[in-house]
C-alpha cells in the first residue's frame, strides 16, 4: 500500500473531513496541484473549484470548495474552506432551479443591497454547477 | 376573608411565574448545548487559521510593505469598537457587563483624546449605550432574525468593518464580547482585531519550517487577513451566543429558586391566616353559645 497523506478539511462551522488518502488534487490559485505523501511544506490559496481525492488511479471523492487555503506540512494537508460540499450531494435539477430563482430575485430586487446579495448567490450557484461538469 | 383570597391569588401568580422561568431555563439549557457544540466545531478552523497567520506574519514582520490590516495605519487616533451583545434580556448581567466594559474603554479613550466610534451588534447593547454615547454609535447589526449563529451572520459585520477600514475611517478595531468559561462564569473580553494580533505561542513553534508559497506571501496574506478577521468576529459571536445562554440559564435557575422560596413563604402565611380565621370563627360560635 502506498504511503498516505492525512487531510483535514475544515470550514468555519465545523471539521468536515479528517482522513488519510493516497493523493489529493487541489484547485490552487495558480493552477491545480496534486499532493502526495512527503510533499514539501507549502501554503497556497485556492480558487473556487473541486478537490479530487484519489485512491490508486481512481477518483474516489470530489468536493467543491468556494475558495480557501491549503497548507502542507509534515505529511499533513490542511484545507481551510469557507464552504465545502460533496459534488455527489449536489443535484443538478435542483441547482438549476435555484440559479433560476436567484436570477429572478436579482431582477426583482428593490434596492442595491438585495440585488448584490442575489447576484452573489447566483454566481456562487453557477460555480457549483460548473463544478459538476 | 379578603386577605385570604389575596394571598391565594398571589401564590397563584408566583407559581405561574415560576413555571415560566423554569421553562426558560430548560430552553436556555438546550440552546446552550447547541451553542457550545457550534463553538467547539468552529475551533479547528480558527486554530489552523491562527497557525497559518502566525507562520506568514512572522515572515512579514518589520517589513515596510506589510498589509495595513496586519501592520496598522501607523496611528492609533481613531478607534472602532464593536460591542457584541445579545438580542434579548432576561439573562442576568450578561448584556450589562459587556456594555459596562465598552463604556469603560470608551471613557478611557475619550479622556486620552482619541476619536471613538461604536458599532453595536445586538440591540440590547445599543439600548444600554444609547443614552451615554448615542452620538458615537454608527450602526446596529441586528441578529435577532437568525436562530443559530452561522458564518453567514458574521459576514455583513466583516464587510462593514473592512469597508470602513478601506475608506480610512478608523485605525484600530476592538471587539467586545463575553467569553464562555462555564455556565456560571462569562468573561468580558476586549480583543483587538485590526491591526491583527498574532498569538505568540503559535508564532514560535512554526518558525523552524520553511514553506513554499503559492502565489507569494503577500498575496496569500492579503487574502488571508480579511478571512482571519471574519473568523475572529465569528468566534466572538459564537462565544457570545454560548455565554448568553449560560447567563440566562443561571439567571432563570435563580429566579425559579427564588419563586419557590416565595411560594413556601406565602403558603405558610396563607395557612396561618386560614387557621386564625377558623379559630376566631370557633371562638365566636362558642362565646355565642355560652351567652345563651
Amino acid at each position: 500500500m502506498a504511503e498516505m497523506i492525512t487531510m483535514d478539511l475544515v470550514s468555519p462551522e465545523k471539521l468536515l473531513l479528517s482522513d488519510e488518502f493516497e493523493m489529493v488534487v487541489l484547485p490552487g490559485a495558480e493552477g491545480d496541484f496534486g499532493v502526495l505523501a512527503g510533499h514539501s511544506p507549502l501554503t497556497s490559496s485556492l480558487r473556487p473549484g473541486v478537490i479530487s481525492i484519489y485512491e490508486g488511479d481512481t477518483e474516489k471523492e470530489r468536493i467543491f470548495v468556494n475558495g480557501g487555503f491549503a497548507e502542507v506540512s509534515n505529511d499533513k494537508l490542511t484545507v481551510l474552506a469557507e464552504e465545502a460540499v460533496y459534488v455527489a450531494d449536489l443535484d443538478r435539477g435542483n441547482l438549476e432551479q435555484r440559479i433560476q430563482n436567484a436570477r429572478e430575485d436579482e431582477e426583482d430586487a428593490k434596492d442595491d443591497e438585495t440585488r448584490r446579495r442575489a447576484s452573489e448567490n447566483k454566481d456562487h450557484l453557477q460555480q457549483l454547477l460548473d463544478a459538476m461538469m | 376573608m379578603a386577605n385570604l383570597k389575596e394571598l391565594k391569588n398571589r401564590i397563584g401568580s408566583v407559581k405561574s411565574t415560576q413555571k415560566i422561568t423554569k421553562a426558560m431555563k430548560m430552553v436556555a439549557a438546550a440552546k446552550l448545548r447547541h451553542a457550545e457544540e457550534a463553538a467547539n466545531a468552529a475551533r479547528p478552523y480558527a486554530e489552523r487559521m491562527d497557525s497559518m497567520m502566525a507562520s506568514l506574519a512572522s515572515g512579514m514582520a518589520g517589513r515596510d510593505d506589510a498589509p495595513k490590516l496586519l501592520a496598522g495605519t501607523g496611528s492609533d487616533q481613531r478607534h472602532l469598537i464593536i460591542a457584541a451583545t445579545g438580542e434579548r434580556g432576561l439573562c442576568g448581567g450578561f448584556n450589562n457587563s459587556i456594555a459596562k466594559a465598552v463604556s469603560q474603554r470608551v471613557d478611557k479613550l475619550v479622556a486620552a483624546g482619541k476619536d471613538v466610534k461604536i458599532l453595536c451588534v445586538g440591540k440590547k447593547g445599543r439600548d444600554a449605550l444609547k443614552r451615554k454615547y448615542g452620538h458615537l454609535i454608527i450602526d446596529l447589526v441586528d441578529l435577532s432574525g437568525s436562530k443559530r449563529i452561522g458564518f453567514n451572520d458574521a459576514q455583513p459585520i466583516v464587510q462593514r468593518v473592512l469597508g470602513m477600514f478601506d475608506a480610512d475611517e478608523f485605525d484600530v478595531c476592538t471587539i467586545f464580547y463575553a467569553k464562555f468559561v462555564s455556565v456560571m462564569t462569562q468573561e468580558v473580553q476586549g480583543q483587538q482585531v485590526i491591526p491583527a494580533s498574532i498569538p505568540e505561542s503559535a508564532a514560535t513553534e512554526t518558525n523552524d519550517v520553511v514553506y513554499e508559497y503559492e502565489p507569494d506571501e503577500e498575496e496569500i496574506l492579503a487574502e488571508l487577513l480579511p478571512r482571519n478577521l471574519a473568523v475572529q468576529i465569528f468566534r466572538a459571536l459564537l462565544e457570545n451566543a454560548a455565554s448568553e445562554q449560560g447567563a440566562r440559564m443561571s439567571a432563570m435557575e435563580n429566579a425559579t429558586r427564588n419563586a419557590g422560596e416565595m411560594i413556601d413563604k406565602l403558603t405558610l402565611q396563607y395557612n396561618r391566616e386560614r387557621q386564625a380565621a377558623i379559630t376566631s370563627e370557633l371562638i365566636e360560635i362558642i362565646s355565642g353559645a355560652e351567652a345563651l
